[in-house]
């Protein structure tokens, strides 16, 4: 009856955690291991110009949002010049202007850039023109070159490879040899190839792509020719040197389009140089700036938003559900008696200061010197408050003597011992005395030891960083150990005691079936 | 393991109850919270009993603050036998059986004296609520002192063994004695030291005893059999525990009632978490029998006559 019910909520509760780690995880890309490292880039582009009389304007094509990549943070280093960010349908870009500026100058753009899994849309609908007609030879040595490389491919795709392929060639033909003068290196060539292929109304264009592999402080910006598919309808990007397709490995995409990287104005002869610096960061640190450039909402009603002292403290305290959820377990599966319902948790807890051999040590000569005391005060026959509170102050002083003492003795444990929840003491030493005087010593100290036998566990569960780590990253997941303990809110088969306490009753009841 | 698992199963064929499933199956669907007062506070049950016309030992005072202590002693200055226990305590906790009087001091039951500022000291923890659960301030109970029925003289040693009867809606299913050793302090709890003996519903005797965990067939202070005993009137101590049913209005509940030499059975108290040791007592599982009551409700048969159910009890729940 109500037990589907039950089961039927826990079930959610669980499918609403799993799929929030699930979420958080694969798509938002927090890290499950503690020290799990990305690689991060450090890209720095710096202009260099000699500045005219009478006002500069310098426009810089910037990357936006480049697939594959991030970039988290960037921003522009320049004296006397005023950065104004333009963005572009497909382009972004910095004009930097200043009316008096002389002598050389140096501009910067700085941005950290982390890899992820993104994809860009590149939803543009290219248009081509026709390139203007040109002089002869070269008008006879393109539509040479163009109708050889028509006759053996069979569409847009194959004729731009083909194309590319035999102005590649190591010893070109005549025609290519003419049309190559004068269009030097990859980015002259991918011009070119952009203008042959409008010929055939083919799109292409040449884009600027940056390598991000090691530290390299001479890095430059290779140009990348894209022809567009008319038929898949994107960009296919095709390597001039043999004319694979695909996206070169480890290059961030820096800018489309025909606008050259660097404009200066009335000054053609600036200098851009890149450089990239590779490091290695901490993957949490990075998803979560990831998170804030992308989806601020996120961030901000995370964990991750909160001050660093209030993590720390998060940190800490979520991990006490664990330890209830391991001292529910050894309670109602397995029956170990405890003082206490969460005494043992908050023992735990405080053996995070001081180790769990330490914390044994010091937990048990505590209580013990407190029973002493406790056990004298019996005989003063007290009344319960003022008993209460004249054993919590000896615990107070003795936690001191604790403290003072292993000081001296050059312990530096001991200093721990004030982490240890009083209260938590005092009612301790309470119990176990109510429990010595009314049942038994062997009773009292079995319980005594229960409650450290869980205290220790659940400590050196809560002492693992995985755990830690990830119940900080992805606290939805106390959902699963809430649906969890809904479950065994109805668990009503033995506990790993009541065996050993009903044996003597298996083993009756078996010889009576026997005889 | 394997040994553990072959246990669990053998104790799953017995019938016998965990805690687990006592607690989850039993104590919360049947004992609804705001009835647990009625067995909690002891002087509610006393009065509810004697509103159902049900025999307790009589009340000869209530102590509720600190300062009517003093008036107690002279409250009972007549009386030589009482005893005084917590409203609210638990299992046998806190109880003070007074036997007699030398000059200022009290005789306790097992033997010792207790002087009247060791006595008031008790009073005052009790009212302070060390004896009661959660350690909220209680009151005191001074009632009559049961003169126990010679027939258990031999089986127990001081104190009053006194009979549990576990009642599940109203039905008596299991029941046992308790007869209390050197080892409890003349007090009749298992825990404490006492031996609990497993009486057999429809005849009334004793059947076989556990004393710890381990079963026994002779009382270990005074070596007489406590195997083959007969209650006396047991037909009348199994419709008390039926009737404890409409008095209490718990479902699963464990009624303790006392043999009095002259008064007969009395009710001492009743118990909302009544403990599994009693099966041990009997060598029988309670899970069997809960399970023929419950197929009674679900029949819509359950009987509202007390009489009805002690018979039925009788028929079906021998000790095997």
């Amino acid at each position: 009856m109500k037990k589907s019910q039950l089961y039927l909520l826990a079930l959610l509760i669980a499918a609403v955690g799993i799929g929030a780690f699930v979420y958080k995880w694969k798509v938002l890309g927090f890290p499950v291991l503690p020290v799990t490292e990305t690689e991060v880039w450090e890209v720095q582009a710096r202009v260099e110009f000699n500045a005219r009389a009478g006002g500069n304007k310098i426009t810089l094509q910037l990357p936006q949002d480049p697939p594959g990549y991030a970039i988290l943070d960037d921003n522009f280093l320049a004296r006397g010049f005023k950065p104004t960010e333009q963005e572009g349908k497909d382009s972004r870009e910095v004009i930097w202007q200043a009316r008096r500026a002389s002598g050389t100058q140096v501009l910067y753009y700085r941005a950290t850039v982390y890899r992820d899994q993104h994809e860009a849309p590149d939803a543009s609908k290219p248009r081509v023109a026709p390139p203007p007609p040109y002089d002869e030879p070269f008008a006879t040595a393109r539509a040479t070159l163009l109708e050889q490389v028509r006759v053996v491919t069979v569409d847009s795709a194959t004729f731009a490879a083909e194309l590319v392929r035999r102005l590649a060639e190591a010893e070109p033909t005549e025609e290519v040899e003419l049309l190559l003068d004068g269009h030097e290196g990859d980015a002259g060539r991918a011009a070119l190839i952009v203008d042959l292929l409008a010929e055939r109304r083919i799109p292409a264009r040449v884009t600027w792509g940056l390598p991000l592999r090691e530290t390299d402080t001479s890095a430059r910006l290779e140009p990348l020719l894209q022809v567009y598919d008319l038929e898949a309808r994107l960009w296919n990007t095709i390597d001039q040197r043999n004319g694979t397709i695909g996206w070169p490995e480890d290059t961030m995409l820096w800018s489309i389009g025909p606008k050259p990287v660097i404009e200066v104005d009335r000054n053609p002869r600036a200098i851009i140089e890149f450089s990239v610096t590779r490091s290695l960061a901490d993957a949490l640190a990075t998803a979560k700036k990831r998170l804030e450039v992308r989806d601020r909402f996120l961030v901000a009603y995370s964990l991750l938003g909160l001050p660093l002292q209030a993590q720390a403290t998060y940190k800490i305290l979520l991990l006490v559900p664990v330890g209830a959820f391991i001292m529910l377990i050894l309670r109602n599966l397995v029956g170990i008696k405890t003082f206490g319902t969460f005494m043992p948790v908050l023992i735990a807890l405080a053996f995070g200061w001081t180790g769990v051999v330490a914390g044994v040590i010091l937990f048990v000569i505590v209580i013990s010197l407190g029973l002493l005391v406790r056990f004298y005060m019996e005989r003063l026959k007290l009344l319960l408050v003022p008993r209460l509170t004249a054993v919590l102050i000896v615990v107070v002083l003795l936690m001191a003597l604790v403290s003072v003492v292993s000081n001296k003795l050059g312990f530096e444990v001991g200093l721990n011992v004030a982490l240890f929840p009083m209260i938590i003491m005092t009612m301790t030493i309470e119990r176990v005395s109510v429990a010595w005087e009314e049942r038994s010593p062997g009773f009292a100290i079995r319980q005594a030891l229960g409650s450290l036998v869980i205290a220790s566990l659940a400590y050196i569960t809560m002492r693992e960083t995985h755990l830690a780590h990830i119940v900080f990253v992805f606290p939805e997941l106390l959902l699963v150990l809430l649906a969890l303990t809904l479950l065994l809110g109805r668990y009503s088969g033995y506990r790993l005691m009541e065996l050993f306490r009903f044996r003597a009753l298996a083993r009756e009841g078996g010889e009576g079936k026997a005889g | 393991m394997f040994g553990l698992l072959k246990t669990a199963r053998r104790l799953r064929e017995i019938g016998l109850v965990g805690i687990g499933e006592r607690n989850a199956d039993f104590v919360l669907l049947y004992n609804p919270r705001k009835f647990y007062p009625r067995v909690d506070d002891k002087l509610i049950t006393k009065k509810l009993a004697i509103e159902a016309g049900l025999p307790v030992p009589e009340l000869y005072a209530v102590v509720r603050e600190e300062h009517e202590i003093e008036e107690l002693h002279a409250k009972i200055k007549d009386r030589d036998q009482f005893v005084v226990k917590p409203a609210h305590g638990s299992g046998g906790d806190g109880i003070l059986v007074i036997t007699g009087r030398r000059g200022e001091k009290y005789r306790r039951s097992n033997g010792g004296f207790i002087s009247r500022d060791e006595f008031d000291h008790h009073l005052s923890n009790t009212l302070s609520g060390l004896f009661s659960l959660g350690g909220q301030p209680d009151h005191v109970l001074v009632e009559y002192c049961v003169q126990f029925d010679p027939v258990f003289d031999n089986v127990s040693y001081k104190g009053v063994p006194d009979v549990r009867i576990i009642v599940f809606l109203g039905y008596p299913v299991m029941a046992m004695i308790r007869l209390p050793t050197r080892m409890s302090d003349g007090k009749a709890n298992l825990h404490q030291g006492a031996i609990g003996v497993g009486i057999d519903i429809p005849t009334g005797i004793t059947r076989r005893g556990v004393f710890g965990n381990e079963p026994v067939k002779e009382h270990p202070d005074t070596e007489h059999s406590i195997v083959g005993l007969t209650i006396p009137r047991w037909d009348e101590l199994m419709l008390i525990a039926a009737r404890a049913y409409e008095l209490s209005c718990l479902g699963y509940v464990g009624v303790d009632i006392v043999l009095d030499r002259n008064l007969g059975p009395l009710i001492l108290e009743l118990n909302a978490r009544p403990g599994l040791a009693i099966q041990i007592a009997n060598g029988n599982g309670l899970a069997h029998r809960l399970r023929r009551i419950q197929a009674l409700e679900q029949a819509g048969t359950l009987s509202r006559d007390p009489v009805e159910r002690v018979a039925f009890a009788k028929a079906n729940f021998a000790t095997t």
